[in-house]
C-alpha cells in the first residue's frame, strides 16, 4: 500500500497522445456494468459501445442512470462490477494524464472558484498537451473552439460575470479546445436558447464526421432524434433500448419509459422524426 | 466551490469590462518588478532605521564590504548593530513573511475558496501547541532550535491529522476539511490553555508574547532554523500553479484535464504545513498575511496562480518586512507585537475587501 502510494508522488515520463482512431473503433465500453450510490443500484448491468464517428445519444427519465453512466465511461465513477474500457483498456489502468489525452468531459453545471477571464478559461483545455509536441496548436485550437461556440465576443470577461448559458458555452469550448477523441457531454445544451442548442448538437455532429466518438445526454428527445447516429434509452439503471433513432423511438417504448404517453410522428414537411409528449388541451 | 455559481441569471450587468488577459498578463510583470524594487530600497532603509540610526549610504557600504565588493566597514558599534541584531530580524520577516504569502495563496487554490487561510485547517495552531509546549516546560534538548522543533513537528502533524481525519472514501470534501480544521483549532486551544494552567510565570509571559507574534528575538540561528523549509516549501510551490489553475473549475473537471488531485493536495497540503510553521515557529501567530495579500493580487492581475504564488511571496515578504518596521519604530523605544499589528491592520481590511468585492462582482473574488 506504502510502496505505490509514494511511487505515485514521483511524476511519470509525459504520456504519449494516441494515434487518430479509425472510424468504428470503439473508444468506450460497458460491460456488464454496475454502480452502487448510496446503496442503491444507479446502474444495473448495463451494456453500451461507443464508436469513433458517431453521435450516441443517452435519454432516458430522471434518475434512469445516464449522468453516472456517462461519469463511469469518463473513469469518475468506478464500476462495483463489470468492466468499463476506454480506448481498449480497462478505465482504471490509465493515470489521470493519459485518460486526458483520450477523452474530454463536459460537467453537468460549470462552477469556477477564482474569476478567471473567459479566454482563460478555454486555455484550460490545452492542459494535457503542455509540454508536448502539440503545445504549439495551443491558440489556434483555443481560437477554433472559442469561434465555434460564439464565445469569442466576450473572450476577455471573467467567467463569473457570465450569464449560465454563455457559462454553458465556455465549458463546452474548453472541452473542445482538448480535442480528444472522445467527448462525453453532460446535458450540453440544458442551459441554452433554440439557437445555441441546435449549434452545440451540429457541433457534435462535425467532430463525429471528423472521426471522433460524441456521447451526449440529452434531455429533448428531438433533438436526440435529429442529430444522433444512436440513441442508447435508460430506465433505471438498465439499457430499455439501443440503436438508431428511427427504431428506437417507438412510441409504445417512450411512453412506458417516460411514464407518459408520447407521440412520434414525421415532419409534415421534411419527414425527419419529431418525439411529442401527449397533451390534453 | 459554489460561491459563485449561485444566481447566474441575477447578476447586475457585467461590471466595467476588466482587462483582457493579455493586459491582466503584463500588469503582472509590472507588479512584479515592482514588489522586487520596493523589496530593495525598504531593506536598507529598515536596516538603517531604528534606535541607532545607520544612514541608508553606510548600510550599502557594510553590504559591499561584507560581500567583497568594494564599500567600506563601518565602526565596531554599527556593524553589530547591522549584522547582529538588524540584518537577522530583516531576514527573518522576509523568510516569514514570503512564507505566510504564498502559503495563504497556495491554501486558497488547494480549497477553491478565496477565504482560506493558513488558520483554517488548524496548521498555526497546531504548530502553536508544539511551541507552548516546549516553552511551558521548559524543555531545551535541541539548545535554540528547540521551540522550532517543537513547532515544525506539531505543525505537521496536526496538517496531517487534519487531512487523514477529512478523508472519507478516498477523497476529500473541501467541507469536512475546514470543519475538521475547526474541531482542531478548537482541540490545539484547548491544548494550549492547559499548557498555560501548568507553566510558571515566566513561562506563561514568555509564551504570551510569542502568540501575539513578534521578530524580536531574530538571530542568525533561527534565521537558520527557518531557512531550509522555507526555501523548499518557496521552491516547489511554483512548480504546481498551473495544475492549481485546473483546480479551480473544480475536482473532476481538473482530474479530466490530467491532473492527479490526490496526489496535488497531498504535496501541496506538506508544502503549506511546511510553510506556516516555518513561520509560526519563530514569529508565532502571525494573521492575515496569508489571506490578505493573495487577495490584493489576485485584485490586480488576475487569479493565475504562475503570477499569484511568487507575487504573494514577494508581497507578503514585502508587507512583513514593514509592518515590523512599524512595530518596532512607531512606539520608540517600546515595540508593537507584530502580530497585533497586521491583524489590527488586516482585518478591518478584509472586511471592507468583503463587502466590496461581494457588491461589485455579486462574488468572491
Amino acid at each position: 500500500m506504502r510502496g505505490p502510494r509514494l511511487a505515485r508522488l514521483v511524476p511519470s515520463p509525459r504520456p504519449a497522445p494516441p494515434p487518430p482512431p479509425a472510424p468504428g473503433d470503439v473508444l468506450a465500453e460497458a460491460e456488464q456494468v454496475r454502480v452502487r450510490l448510496g446503496g442503491r443500484p444507479v446502474l444495473d448491468g448495463v451494456d453500451v459501445r461507443v464508436r469513433a464517428g458517431e453521435v450516441l445519444a443517452l435519454v432516458g427519465p430522471n434518475g434512469a442512470g445516464k449522468s453516472t453512466l456517462l461519469g463511469a465511461l469518463a473513469a469518475d465513477v468506478p464500476a462495483a462490477e463489470g468492466v468499463v474500457r476506454v480506448h481498449g483498456r480497462p478505465a482504471t489502468a490509465w493515470s489521470a494524464p493519459e485518460l486526458a489525452l483520450r477523452r474530454a468531459v463536459l460537467p453537468q453545471s460549470a462552477s469556477l472558484s477564482f474569476p478567471f477571464a473567459v479566454e482563460e478559461v478555454v486555455r484550460m483545455g490545452r492542459a494535457p498537451w503542455a509540454g508536448g509536441d502539440r503545445e504549439g496548436e495551443d491558440d489556434a485550437a483555443v481560437a477554433e473552439a472559442m469561434a465555434r461556440t460564439e464565445v469569442t465576443g466576450f473572450a476577455g470577461r471573467p467567467f463569473s460575470a457570465l450569464s449560465g448559458g454563455e457559462r454553458a458555452r465556455v465549458a463546452l469550448a474548453r472541452v473542445l479546445a482538448q480535442r480528444a477523441p472522445l467527448l462525453l457531454l453532460d446535458e450540453p445544451t440544458a442551459a441554452l436558447d433554440l439557437r445555441h442548442q441546435e449549434l452545440v448538437l451540429r457541433l457534435c455532429r462535425e467532430r463525429a464526421r471528423a472521426g471522433d466518438a460524441v456521447v451526449v445526454v440529452l434531455h429533448d428527445l428531438a433533438l436526440a432524434a435529429a442529430y444522433a447516429d444512436r440513441v442508447a434509452v435508460l430506465r433505471s439503471g438498465r439499457i430499455a433500448a439501443d440503436g438508431p433513432p428511427a427504431r428506437v423511438f417507438a412510441e409504445g417504448l417512450l411512453s412506458e419509459v417516460y411514464d407518459h404517453p408520447v407521440e412520434v410522428f414525421p415532419h409534415p414537411r421534411t419527414g425527419a422524426l419529431l418525439v411529442v409528449p401527449h397533451r390534453t388541451p | 466551490m459554489t460561491v459563485l455559481d449561485d444566481k447566474p441569471g441575477q447578476r447586475p450587468q457585467a461590471p466595467a469590462a476588466p482587462a483582457p488577459p493579455r493586459a491582466r498578463r503584463s500588469t503582472a510583470w509590472l507588479l512584479t518588478a515592482a514588489l522586487a524594487a520596493g523589496l530593495l530600497v525598504l531593506v536598507p532603509v529598515a536596516a538603517g532605521t531604528g534606535a541607532y540610526p545607520v544612514p541608508v549610504g553606510d548600510v550599502l557600504g557594510s553590504l559591499l564590504h561584507r560581500t567583497g565588493l568594494g564599500g567600506t566597514e563601518l565602526d565596531r558599534v554599527a556593524e553589530s548593530v547591522l549584522w547582529n541584531v538588524r540584518f537577522p530580524r530583516i531576514v527573518l520577516a522576509l523568510l516569514v513573511g514570503a512564507s505566510l504569502g504564498c502559503a495563504g495563496a497556495l491554501m486558497q487554490g488547494v480549497f477553491g475558496n478565496p477565504l482560506a487561510e493558513p488558520g483554517v485547517i488548524g496548521v498555526s495552531s497546531g504548530a502553536a501547541v508544539g511551541a507552548v509546549g516546549a516553552i511551558a516546560f521548559g524543555s531545551n534538548f535541541l539548545g535554540n532550535w528547540t521551540v522550532p522543533a517543537f513547532a515544525f513537528g506539531s505543525g505537521l502533524v496536526t496538517v496531517l491529522v487534519v487531512y487523514a481525519m477529512a478523508r472519507s472514501g478516498g477523497r476529500t470534501e473541501v467541507v469536512t476539511l475546514i470543519l475538521t480544521g475547526i474541531a482542531v483549532n478548537a482541540f490545539a486551544g484547548a491544548l494550549i490553555g492547559l499548557f498555560l494552567f501548568f507553566a510558571d510565570t515566566a513561562a506563561v509571559n514568555q509564551i504570551t508574547f510569542w502568540q501575539l507574534g513578534s521578530l524580536a528575538q531574530a538571530t542568525w540561528p533561527k534565521v537558520l532554523a527557518v531557512l531550509p523549509c522555507a526555501a523548499l516549501g518557496l521552491g516547489l510551490a511554483p512548480l504546481y500553479a498551473r495544475r492549481l489553475d485546473l483546480l479551480a473549475l473544480g475536482e473532476r473537471p481538473a482530474r479530466h484535464l490530467g491532473v492527479d488531485v490526490e496526489r496535488l493536495r497531498v504535496v501541496l497540503v506538506l508544502v503549506i504545513a511546511l510553510l506556516t510553521a516555518a513561520a509560526v515557529s519563530v514569529a508565532g501567530v502571525i494573521g492575515f498575511v496569508g489571506l490578505v495579500v493573495p487577495h490584493l493580487l489576485r485584485m490586480a492581475a488576475g487569479p493565475r496562480h504562475r503570477f499569484l504564488i511568487p507575487g504573494s511571496a514577494l508581497l507578503g515578504a514585502l508587507v512583513l518586512l514593514a509592518a515590523d518596521l512599524a512595530a518596532r519604530t512607531v512606539a520608540e523605544p517600546a515595540e508593537l507585537p507584530l502580530g497585533v499589528l497586521t491583524a489590527l491592520l488586516g482585518s478591518p481590511f478584509f472586511f471592507w475587501l468583503l463587502r466590496r468585492t461581494r457588491r461589485r462582482q455579486g462574488g468572491w473574488a
